[in-house]
């Protein structure tokens, strides 16, 4: 009797905790934008690049952090999503940012599933080499389909409609950041539900033993795939959402650097973790904007800086670390 | 009536060294059969060349009277072949409960279902329970696996391998690196294990082997030297050699 009630509660307490947990990082979300909006009213512009950029990131956690593939290519799948959007409205006039969304998302998903067979067929450094050279094509292709992604000069002539024909997008950027913080919000619990299913399981599985994953018989190269075009969906919102913000698509939304540094942003923040992601993403970028305005020529080597004190003194990056603190607190009092 | 496990003639060497020599054995449901030899004799190397895991140099293995020599690891697992490791190989930021459900689903085949949570479907719930009371991992379900000892580690990798129902267990030393006071428990898991499934259990420690198995086959440097009953293979000659003369100590260091 005693022992069933025990399982009961056992089995009950980390449900119920999960689901306080979860809305309350939504609560998180939805206040902290608020709080951005009425904050920097004249700079909507960069916290609606800061939401773009950290759908690219939780993209990578997905792969990287859930499933531990190591990939510098990332932005791939970014720009991907950014080019798609951008040329359905400037070529095609499919200028409905919805329509423009979704067409961000399939392309990311292409971009993923077609990523993900090249990088996926190696382990370990010669994987990350790969996906080095994934990013690399990609950028060639772009530069080089000119007629389409205006090369070097960047796509323009994107003109998103009015959002559900009702909120047109204005010169201080207020539609695209709520737009922007409500793709957001809706992935982010996508995201979170997909993390705690089965498949979310089943990708932790294969990020900690793959071979024990087959040995239970499951293919932990279909696990990897899959996760890659989800991944893919995730960022080519994130690459959509530029397209529709800023109006324009620049080889750089392709570029190593951009998928080195949401690499970076992820590591800060923390791996294997939504909030991780988004905590890196953030913390990186408004430190970014901060410095490079305090001191326009050093401040790589604060964000150099600062990079390495977190490794060295946080190894699980910013969330990480502050959580197993709380962890180990309640620990201490329970 | 073909057997329901059937190795034939397996064949395996690494740069030159024969680690598998010509080896053929089989199983018939409810079968306990200890497989047993020196260190290096080439006794992982056989479980890993029949689920898969590594290829034969020629050599055929059958499950239920299917050849599954090329099919790969985990098509092999679905067919009901499914092994243990002598090494845990376990996820160990994960709980034995969330180890146990993931078995449990990829079996019925829910593994890959992308929304919804495992604690919510009852069935499920119900047979992880079972499997992890059976073990006695009860009172562990919600700990992290590097939380746990490592015996109980040791039981955790059994009940892996229950939630999947394999046809044929391959048990590689399940005992191993368990600490004496605790090998019990690993012995009554044993005994539990369903009748019609047949195992077959790598194992140094020989009052173990003599406990459970109706059958031993002796491996020595990849051949088999011996298969026959437990009461005779420690009057065997050939295998007193093999053991004499590659480790002198093997009876007072299993
Ligand atoms: N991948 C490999 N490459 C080269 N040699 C290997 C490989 N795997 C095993 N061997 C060699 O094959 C021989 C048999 O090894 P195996 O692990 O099968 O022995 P075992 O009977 O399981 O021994 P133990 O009782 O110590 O577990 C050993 O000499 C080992 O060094
Ligand atoms: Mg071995």
């Amino acid at each position: 009797m005693a022992a069933s009630m025990n399982q009961t509660l056992a089995a009950g307490a980390p449900a119920s905790r999960n689901i306080v947990g979860s809305l309350a990082g939504i609560a998180t979300i939805i206040v902290i934008g608020i709080i951005g909006y009425y904050l920097f009213p004249n700079n909507l512009a960069l916290l609606t690049r800061i939401i773009a950029i950290a759908l690219l990131v939780l993209s990578i956690d997905l792969v990287t952090g859930y499933c531990g593939v190591a990939t510098l290519g990332h932005a791939a799948l970014f720009g991907a999503g950014a080019y798609a959007a951008g040329i359905a409205s400037a070529h095609y006039g499919a200028s409905d940012p919805l329509l423009m969304t979704l067409i961000g998302a399939l392309a990311g998903a292409v971009a993923g599933l077609i990523s993900g067979l090249i990088i996926l067929r190696a382990h370990g450094l010669p994987q990350l080499v790969l996906s080095i050279a994934v990013i690399h094509l990609f950028h060639e292709a772009a530069n080089k389909a000119s007629s389409w992604t205006g090369g070097s000069d960047g796509l323009s002539g994107i003109a998103p409609t009015a959002l559900l024909g009702l909120f047109e997008f204005d010169l201080w950027g207020r539609t695209a950041y709520i737009y922007g913080l409500a793709l957001l919000l809706i992935v982010f619990v996508l995201l979170q539900l997909l993390v705690r299913s089965p498949f979310g399981m089943l990708a932790r599985g294969v990020r900690e033993d793959p071979l024990r994953i087959s040995a239970m018989g499951a293919s932990v190269q279909s696990v990897l795939l899959r996760m890659y075009v989800i991944s893919g969906v995730v960022a080519g919102i994130g690459g959509a959402l530029t397209a529709i913000s800023t109006q324009v698509v620049g080889l750089d939304s392709l570029s190593f650097t951009l998928s080195a540094e949401s690499l970076v942003m992820l590591v800060l923040g923390g791996t294997g973790s939504l909030y991780g992601a988004l905590v890196g993403t953030v913390a990186f970028m408004w430190f970014e904007d901060v410095v490079s305005a305090a001191n326009p020529f050093h401040w790589l080597t604060m964000v150099g800086a600062l990079l390495i004190a977190v490794v060295l003194f946080a190894p699980r990056g910013l969330y990480g670390t502050a959580a197993a603190l709380v962890q180990r607190v309640k620990g201490g009092r329970a | 009536m073909s057997p329901l496990f059937e190795v034939q003639n397996l064949n395996k060497s690494f740069g030159g060294l024969a680690v598998t020599n010509n080896v053929s054995l089989s199983l018939a449901a409810g079968d306990r059969l200890a497989l047993i030899g020196p260190n290096g004799a080439g006794k992982t190397t056989f479980v890993n060349l029949v689920t898969g895991n590594l290829l034969p140099s020629s050599g055929t293995v059958r499950l239920a009277g299917q050849e599954v020599t090329r099919r790969n690891a985990m098509e092999r697992v679905r067919l009901g072949l499914v092994r243990s490791f002598q090494v845990t190989r376990l996820f160990y930021e994960m709980t034995p409960e969330e180890h146990v459900a993931l078995a449990v689903l990829q079996r019925e085949g829910k593994s890959g279902r992308m929304v919804g949570r495992y604690q919510a479907m009852p069935q499920v719930m119900d047979e992880v329970r079972d499997i992890l009371h059976l073990l006695g991992l009860l009172e562990l379900s919600h700990l992290k696996v590097r939380e746990i000892a490592y015996g109980q580690q040791r039981l955790l990798e059994i009940a892996l391998a229950l939630a999947l129902r394999p046809k044929v267990l391959l048990l590689d030393e399940p005992a191993a690196g368990v600490p004496q006071s605790e090998t019990a428990r690993i012995e009554q898991a044993l005994d539990k294990l369903p009748p019609e499934l047949a195992v077959l259990m790598i194992e140094h420690d020989m009052d173990l082997v003599f406990r459970f198995a109706k059958r031993v086959i002796v491996l020595a440097a990849g051949t088999v030297i011996f298969d026959g009953s437990p009461q005779d293979v420690t009057q065997d000659a050939r295998v007193r050699e093999a053991y004499l003369g590659s480790y002198a100590n093997v009876g007072s260091a299993a």
